[in-house]
């Protein structure tokens, strides 16, 4: 398909559009189910489910670290995985712009078949639509994931109890760095990359191996300080965190004082938080850093009642300075970020 | 032995030591204001407040651009917005800066005005020049640090002989606000913390005045924990000693001279008029207009705008919060009808806001 380019022909369910989905999606997404070519996919599934949607439009579409196909599952796979479950099935729909080049969209649904195989999960149904140039940008891809959830209870933001240990998996802001030097024309260092990744791995090993996880979330959108506010006010609990025990890479620090950007507000596509009770921390850190994916883990803070004797209220994240000082780290507000995922 | 700048200035040590010399060292209160929005957010971020002594007082003044834009200033502007064929390039922290009934740019522009978000005055000249059937109005809102690039882009304007482009000067100039804050008898400053960009372009001598005519001591510094902190030490010096005097502590970035290239730019392009300033009023050669010879890049008589009489906001307190008399959580609206993502009046608007820093970064006893 190389050299070609997309018509709109493509999208209307005659001839080409089966070409689509014999030489492209099939070659790439290959399995059992999608190759049924049925209206429905038929899917085996046992116990409590969990399903999560997604679209992604992100401007570039490859990154160092990444492209827009890899977000696609990652983005997904990663959410079914934090509720506890086992990402079985993805969906995938397709809002192509007429003229994109066919080499990129072959690119993308390769990269799309190569993360989904990694993570261990099918994509069992899809649909293409092709819409006349400047209604969209290029690619948009809309993906759902159903999992099996493997524990009971499964973790919840409303989970976070006083007293336990807040960890990440490790660096803050890559993607977010990323995606946004990028779009300027700015090229840091090889340093900055994306870290889109599929964590299902590493969730699975902390809720069987170490267990007792209360809560497990990716940061990605609004980066690790609206997360952890989302939590605090789920829970109704204060957070502390250490700002110095945050893991940020110096190359994603240095381009984010020239850009005037703060790495904890930055989405990353490859990161999760783990709260869970203290004494089970270094069991948590040691799982975690026993994988590439979590190589940095570090434990950042701790979990307060609202009532204690620190600063803070119930629902608020307080930033422990370097210096020794606080603030608080408040959610992502009223800024305007162009589109990261 | 070689220093990183970008992190010896944040050393956590040193700056602990710094706070405790603070607390050994101050034998009476000190209200310091700065006049820099970058200032209100560092100290903010740094987390230093709480750790400093109880009689250390912050005060944010007027050193946010977006903020101290009067609320005639945002009318005018606004009126671009209905004239057929003009692009209106702003800075993206006035898009949501209110002005008269609740209108800004960013509803203007929903409603069907061409309004685009620059991050330079030349990106606004390479929009003329990609649309040469419009005429391309780049909203000049800021103090010396950015007014010489604008001037710089005029130049070149009329060098390229571009005749769709030009500037609304808003531009405002920071030395004569601190006069007028000083000049005020209810002023309760008792120490500047003076800008350390706008102190590259002006260097030392334009703020003589403040330690020489009001005896109130005036310290350029960096945004690092340490710059500010070795900053209050020498406040604190002088208020004891009686000398005050004007004290470049940024001597990495800023030279005592400021940079007279880019002055000279300026000075060839604008000149000194009286400005509006929210909350504070009109200050006298406070402002930058054209010079008569580059009158038509002038977007004021160009496109017949008018300096509307508006009126404040109604019970909105920015003026107290930027003049110092007040702390934006005692402003009634505070937090209340008036937060980041919906602001009420314009130190809430723009991130390096005083409100806008207090409501994100500060924590309630």
């Amino acid at each position: 398909m190389a050299g070609d380019t997309l018509l709109l022909d493509y999208g209307s369910g005659g001839k080409a559009a089966h070409r689509l989905i014999g030489e492209l999606f099939l070659k790439h997404f290959d399995n059992p189910v999608l190759r049924t070519l049925d209206d429905a996919a038929r899917l085996e599934l046992t116990g409590p489910l969990a399903m999560s949607t997604d679209s992604y439009v992100v401007d570039p579409l490859f990154f160092p670290g990444g492209d827009i196909g890899t977000l696609a599952v990652h983005g997904t796979v990663n959410d079914v995985a934090m509720l506890g479950a086992r990402p079985r099935y993805l969906s995938c729909g397709f809002i192509l712009e007429e003229g994109l080049d066919m080499e990129v969209l072959e690119r993308i649904v390769a990269s799309m078949g190569n993360a989904a195989r990694e993570a261990g999960v099918c994509i069992v149904t899809g649909d293409t639509k092709v819409v006349p140039r400047g209604m969209a940008d290029k690619v948009f891809i809309n993906t759902t994931g159903i999992g099996e959830i493997i524990v009971n209870p499964s973790p919840s933001g409303h989970s976070a109890r006083p007293g336990d240990a807040v960890i990440v998996s490790g660096t803050m802001g890559d993607h977010g760095l990323t995606i946004l030097s990028h779009r300027e024309g700015l090229n840091f260092s090889a340093d900055v990359r994306s870290d889109s990744a599929a964590l299902n791995g590493l969730t699975e090993r902390l809720l069987l191996e170490v267990g007792d996880i209360h809560v497990l979330r990716d940061p990605t959108r609004g980066g690790l300080a609206t997360t952890l506010n989302e939590i605090a006010g789920q829970s109704g609990a204060v957070l502390r965190i250490a700002e110095r025990d945050i893991p940020v890479r110096d190359a994603v620090r240095e381009g984010c004082s020239f850009l005037g950007l703060d790495p904890l507000y930055l989405a990353n596509e490859g990161k999760l938080i783990c709260i869970l009770p203290q004494e089970k921390a270094e069991a948590a850190l040691a799982v975690l850093r026993q994988s590439p994916l979590g190589a940095d883990a570090a434990r950042i803070g701790t979990v307060l009642a609202p009532d204690g004797a620190g600063p803070g209220r119930a629902g608020q994240v307080i930033l422990e300075t370097p210096m020794g000082g606080h603030r608080l780290l408040s959610m992502l507000e009223g800024e305007q970020l162009p589109r990261i995922c | 032995m070689s220093v990183n700048f970008s992190t010896a200035f944040k050393d956590p040590d040193l700056s602990r030591s710094l706070v405790e010399r603070l607390h050994r060292e101050l034998d009476r209160p000190l209200r310091f204001m700065e006049v820099c929005g970058t200032h209100t957010v560092a100290i903010f971020q740094s987390g230093m407040r709480p750790l400093l002594p109880a009689g250390v007082k912050h005060l944010s003044g007027p050193g946010c651009p977006v903020c101290v834009t009067h609320e005639s200033e945002v009318a005018a502007y606004l009126q671009l917005a209905e004239k057929p064929g003009v692009i209106i390039a702003t800075f993206g922290d006035l898009m949501r800066v209110p002005g008269p009934g609740g209108a800004n740019l960013k509803l203007a522009q929903a409603q069907g005005a061409r309004v685009e978000i620059v991050y330079s005055a030349h990106d606004a000249l390479k929009l003329a020049a990609d649309n040469p059937g419009d005429t391309v109005v780049f909203l000049g809102i800021g103090f010396e640090t950015t007014a010489p690039t604008v001037a710089a882009t005029v130049l070149m304007a009329r060098e390229q002989g571009l005749k769709n482009f030009c500037v609304l000067s808003f531009h405002k100039l920071v030395p004569p606000a601190l006069r007028a804050l000083l000049a005020d008898p209810d002023c309760a400053v008792d120490a500047f913390l003076l800008p350390g960009h706008v102190s590259t372009i002006l260097g030392v001598e334009p703020y003589r005045f403040v330690a020489d005519e009001f005896h109130t001591p005036g310290i350029i510094a960096g945004f690092d924990p340490v710059d500010i902190l070795q900053a209050l030490l020498i406040m604190v010096e002088q208020r004891k000693s009686g000398q005050f005097a004007i004290v470049n502590s940024y001597r990495r970035a800023v030279d005592d001279a400021g940079n007279p290239r880019a002055r000279e730019i300026l000075d060839t392009v604008f000149q000194p008029a009286d400005a509006l300033w929210r909350g504070i009023g009109c200050i006298p050669g406070s402002g930058l207009v054209f010079r008569p010879e580059f009158a038509q890049f002038d977007a004021m008589p160009r496109l017949g705008l008018t300096l509307p009489e508006a009126k404040p906001i109604a019970g909105c307190k920015c003026g107290d919060v930027l003049k110092g008399k007040m702390q934006p959580s005692d402003c009634p609206l505070f937090a209340k009808a008036c937060t980041p993502a919906k602001p009420v009046g314009p130190c809430m608007v723009s991130t390096e806001g005083s409100c806008a820093a207090y409501f994100k970064y500060h924590v309630e006893a």
